[in-house]
């Protein structure tokens, strides 16, 4: 929880670490069908990326980034979880029933997707945006509580009581 | 075919509550044109052939639900007086409405309703019956709170849905014992079971309360004149020609099955006749002319509930022509009066008379309707309250029939008094319009007066109703012999007919003397009253509400006293009971599922106590929380070992962010652990601990030694891939094959994030 001095760092992982975890915690979401992995350990590891950032960055920034409104991510998520379990009703299935399509995609070879991949997406949307929410309730006094102090005791998120 | 006219109706709805919300105008005539359709399809299939046709949607496979619907006789006439009448009242409210945002919504949710209230008449069993049934109660509680800026609006819409809702859930455990006992909620298929016993017993009084709550029967009956907050068209729709029968349809289906069990036959007519009785003295002393009609619908309803409930061949008869007639007089007075309230602003029936030189027309079509509700040789009215006393003379005079009889002949007394006193309302000439009023409310409508279209459309309707009672009434005959196929869809007994005049016998002397002791009252009473005490009913409903509100509170105050160490004391506490529970009363062996691991599974359990032990002495609070952590991450160690790629990933994972949270929770709170905590002593809490540390260890023990079963993993593992499309057997359970359970779990990971965010915000204020 000490900033300032490692302006590197933070830069770094401003600029990087997100993206990068991003693609790591999808691929981890995706993999989990088949090995180790999906969407919840996929969301927590998005999540813990934030956090790194949060605890390297200035505080303001998990207000501007890196989701601006993770409620409403909470809220697709949600939704994409319940279609999915909704949806085979309507094709006459019973719910959470899942349909395994197969396409040949040319180069890659056979792509299989499997409907409950979608469910996987929400329960990462879900753990994501809880993570997001938490941090930013308990965390918007920011990283570095002496440091910013001033600037922190910020007008509409409320902060940490004292 | 009949799905379709169904879904289109629900279709216009949904659509004027999307897309055409600017457009409520359009709206409306899209949803009188569906609604015309649907008669006339109705009309088409219905009256030409001679043998039902029922039509069925597969639903629920699991639980043998369908949604049945059937095209009897009854059918017919319950769809056409929904369709017709729905379309006329939908070319009514064009004119009526401002054509806002309320407008759109109002059309929406009365396409809705229309499409419920098509599919209930419709409905060939109790459970499609049910399904629609709610759905009015629903679109009931959003049309009444239309307004909703009123607070007595959504009193009243509270009060009815509350009051319908429990009815629902009474027809759903009818329904439900039902089903269970014999295998359908098939009207026809329970007839030919011929329910008798206990089960058919409570199943009959559940039945019966739900038609009572819907259809506004005695006790119940309060919520229907609260319900008169909505605005006029809503009323005269939806609270007197077809929701509000909606319990005397399934009075009228359920009858033939359940007459003969128990209470039944002596509750509905005893019911019956005491909402006719209440309903017409109350409409006999109320002062809003739309509150007099509806304390007549009341009454009338009562009227109905005899007439289905006594089960004789000529009552069922006289109960559907009488529906009939009912519908169309009530919606002509509806609306008739929601002309005069709009043009010269106001209800009172000291001051409605002041309207009759304005529009004559109308007046004189609200004469002819009030006629017909005090049952006046020769509109329709007449012919079908003849047909109910030819009925009620004919019953055996046992008590039921007495009293059956005698209730009904006071209660046409009164409804000839107050019937004759509207009248007397109506055409009373030496009221002055209210300048003020007159005034107010024609500079709002001052586009209204200038469009003939708007009077067309505004008086159209209660002409047309009133033109229709006379008619009918004049050949009585002739639509008498269509209702006779109604009836006998309902009871294959029933037999009688209509006729402009009977002749002199029994019924038309007592009906004489009827109108004649009605007129006098109804002439001598006075139309200004004093202000009238809330009805009883919605004081003692008031009253159960508020108690349970207030119940509920106390409640919470004591079960949720704020303290964490009671919480987690009494959860620990209960879980370590259920587990010695079930310790004790089975004694199972503590030993033989042991595996013991290597010797470095053994040392990083180890690590895992020690640090355990640490998070339990430290005084900071900082290091407690890196100790947790710790334990946790040892745990998730435990769980690779033993081969678990996926837990221990999450472990991991979970462990980190929790550390964290803790590490920006603990910010703002005091360094180290305080020694004082409140009122649970300390020696209190250390047993808890230590006791939950030793039962549940054993629990563990003595679930892997009795393990009876194979485990259910080999069957997964089995169908996973083909199943699923997946190899991970750890995330195929999660995302299907226990996929409710963990939706369930999202579900609470949500609610928790919010209760965070939430908590956090109201500590920061």
């Amino acid at each position: 929880m000490k900033m300032r001095s490692s302006a590197i760092l933070s830069e770094l992982v401003d600029r990087w670490l997100t993206k990068v975890a991003t693609l790591i915690a999808v691929y981890v979401t995706f993999r989990g069908h088949n090995a180790p992995g999906g969407g919840f350990a996929g969301g927590l590891l998005l999540g813990a990326a934030f956090v790194l950032q949060f605890l390297a960055g200035d505080e303001p920034s998990i207000r501007r980034r890196p989701i601006r409104n993770p409620e409403m991510l909470l809220g697709v998520g949600l939704l994409a979880a319940f279609g999915t379990t909704l949806a085979p009703l309507i094709a006459g299935g019973s719910p959470l029933e899942s349909y395994i399509w197969k396409l040949d995609v040319p180069v890659i070879g056979e792509v299989k997707f499997v409907s409950s991949t979608l469910f996987d997406l929400g329960v990462f949307a879900v753990v994501v945006a809880v993570v997001l929410m938490i941090l930013r309730a308990l965390g918007t006094e920011g990283a570095g509580v002496s440091a910013h102090r001033g600037r922190a005791a910020s007008r509409d998120q409320g902060g940490a009581p004292r | 075919m009949l799905f379709v006219a169904i879904f289109a109706q629900f279709a216009v709805g949904g659509l004027t509550l999307v897309g055409l919300r600017r457009r409520p105008a359009l709206a409306a005539a899209l949803g009188v044109v569906v609604l015309a359709c649907s008669a006339v399809l109705v009309a088409a299939r219905g009256i030409g052939g001679a043998e039902t046709s029922s039509y069925s949607v597969r639903w629920l496979p699991i639980l043998g639900f369908n949604l049945n619907v059937q095209l009897d006789g009854f059918a017919v006439v319950m769809a056409l007086l929904v369709s017709v009448l729905g379309a006329a009242v939908l070319v009514y409210s064009l004119a009526y409405f401002e054509h806002d945002g309320t407008y759109a919504r109002f059309v929406g949710l009365f396409m809705a309703f229309a499409g419920s209230m098509f599919g209930l008449v419709l409905a060939e069993d109790l459970f499609t019956m049910f399904v629609f049934w709610e759905l009015t109660s629903v679109w009931s509680f959003l049309l009444i709170g239309l307004n909703d800026k009123s607070t007595s609006a959504r009193q009243a819409a509270v009060r009815a849905l509350l009051t319908t809702g429990a009815g629902g859930l009474c027809l759903l455990a009818g329904v439900g014992i039902l089903q269970v006992q014999y295998g359908t909620t098939s009207f026809s298929e329970l007839l030919a079971a011929g329910p008798s016993g206990n089960f058919a017993h409570a199943a009959a009084i559940l039945l019966l309360l739900g038609a009572f709550t819907k259809s506004a029967q005695f006790p119940f009956h309060f919520w229907l004149p609260g319900a008169m907050a909505a605005p006029t068209p809503v009323s005269a729709y939806l609270h007197s020609a077809t929701m509000v029968k909606a319990g005397i349809v399934l009075l009228a289906r359920t009858s033939p099955i359940f007459a003969d069990v128990g209470v039944w036959r002596w509750w509905v007519v005893v019911a019956g006749v005491v909402t006719m009785v209440l309903g017409g003295w109350r409409a006999l002393r109320e002062v809003d002319a739309k509150l007099v009609l509806a304390y007549s619908t009341v009454s009338q309803l009562g009227l109905l509930t005899v007439l289905f409930g006594v089960g004789n061949r000529y009552a069922t008869y006289a109960g559907v022509a009488h529906i009939v007639a009912h519908a169309i007089f009530k919606v002509g007075l509806f609306l008739g009066v929601g002309v005069i309230d709009h043009e010269i602003g106001t209800r009172d029936v000291s001051k409605i008379g002041a309207a009759r030189r304005a529009m004559p027309t109308t007046t004189l079509a609200m004469v002819l309707s009030l006629l017909s509700m005090a049952g006046i040789i020769p509109l329709l009215g007449f012919a079908t309250k003849e047909k109910a006393l030819v009925a009620l003379l004919d019953l055996e005079r046992d008590a039921v029939g007495v009293v059956a009889l005698a209730g009904v002949v006071v209660g046409s007394v009164l409804s000839v008094a107050y019937s004759i006193r509207l009248l007397r309302a109506v055409l009373r000439s030496d009221v002055a319009p209210e300048r003020s009023q007159v005034a107010a409310h024609s500079s709002v409508d001052a586009d209204h007066h200038s469009s003939v279209a708007v009077r067309i459309a505004l008086s159209g309707p209660v002409v047309v109703a009133a033109a229709v009672s006379l008619a009918a009434g004049l050949t009585a005959a002739t639509v008498g012999s269509w209702l006779v196929a109604p009836s006998k869809s309902l009871d294959v007994n029933a037999v009688s007919k209509l006729a402009l005049w009977p002749g002199i016998n029994d019924a038309l002397i007592t009906s004489a003397i009827v109108i004649a002791v009605g007129a006098v009252i109804g002439w001598r009473a006075p139309l200004s009253q004093s202000a009238t005490s809330a009805a009883t009913g919605e004081r003692v409903f008031d009253g159960l509400y508020d108690t349970t509100m207030r119940l509920a509170k106390r409640i919470t105050a004591v079960t949720q006293s704020g303290s964490l160490p009671i919480y987690v004391g009494v959860t620990l506490l209960v879980a370590a009971g259920a587990l010695v529970a079930g310790l004790v009363i089975d004694a199972p062996r503590l030993t033989g599922g042991v595996s013991w691991g290597s010797p470095l599974e053994a040392l990083v359990s180890i690590v895992a106590m020690v640090l355990a032990v640490g998070v339990a002495v430290a005084r900071p609070r900082f290091a407690g929380a890196l100790f947790l952590g710790g334990v946790g991450y040892a745990i998730a160690v435990l769980f690779a070992m033993r081969g678990a790629p996926d837990l221990a990933t999450t472990q991991l994972l979970v462990e980190t962010l929790t550390i964290v949270v803790f590490l920006l929770a603990l910010r703002s709170m005091t360094q180290k652990t305080g020694t004082h905590v409140g009122w649970t002593p300390r020696v209190l809490r250390l047993g808890i601990a230590v006791g939950v540390g030793i039962v549940v260890p054993l629990f563990l023990l003595a679930a892997r030694a009795s393990r009876i079963r194979p485990s259910p993993a080999q069957e997964y593992f089995a169908r996973s891939l083909d199943e699923a499309g997946g190899r991970n057997v750890v995330n195929v359970i999660l995302v299907d094959f226990r996929g409710f359970d963990t939706m369930g779990e999202i579900v609470v990971l949500a609610v928790a994030a919010l209760g965070v965010v939430n908590l956090v915000r109201r500590a920061a204020r």
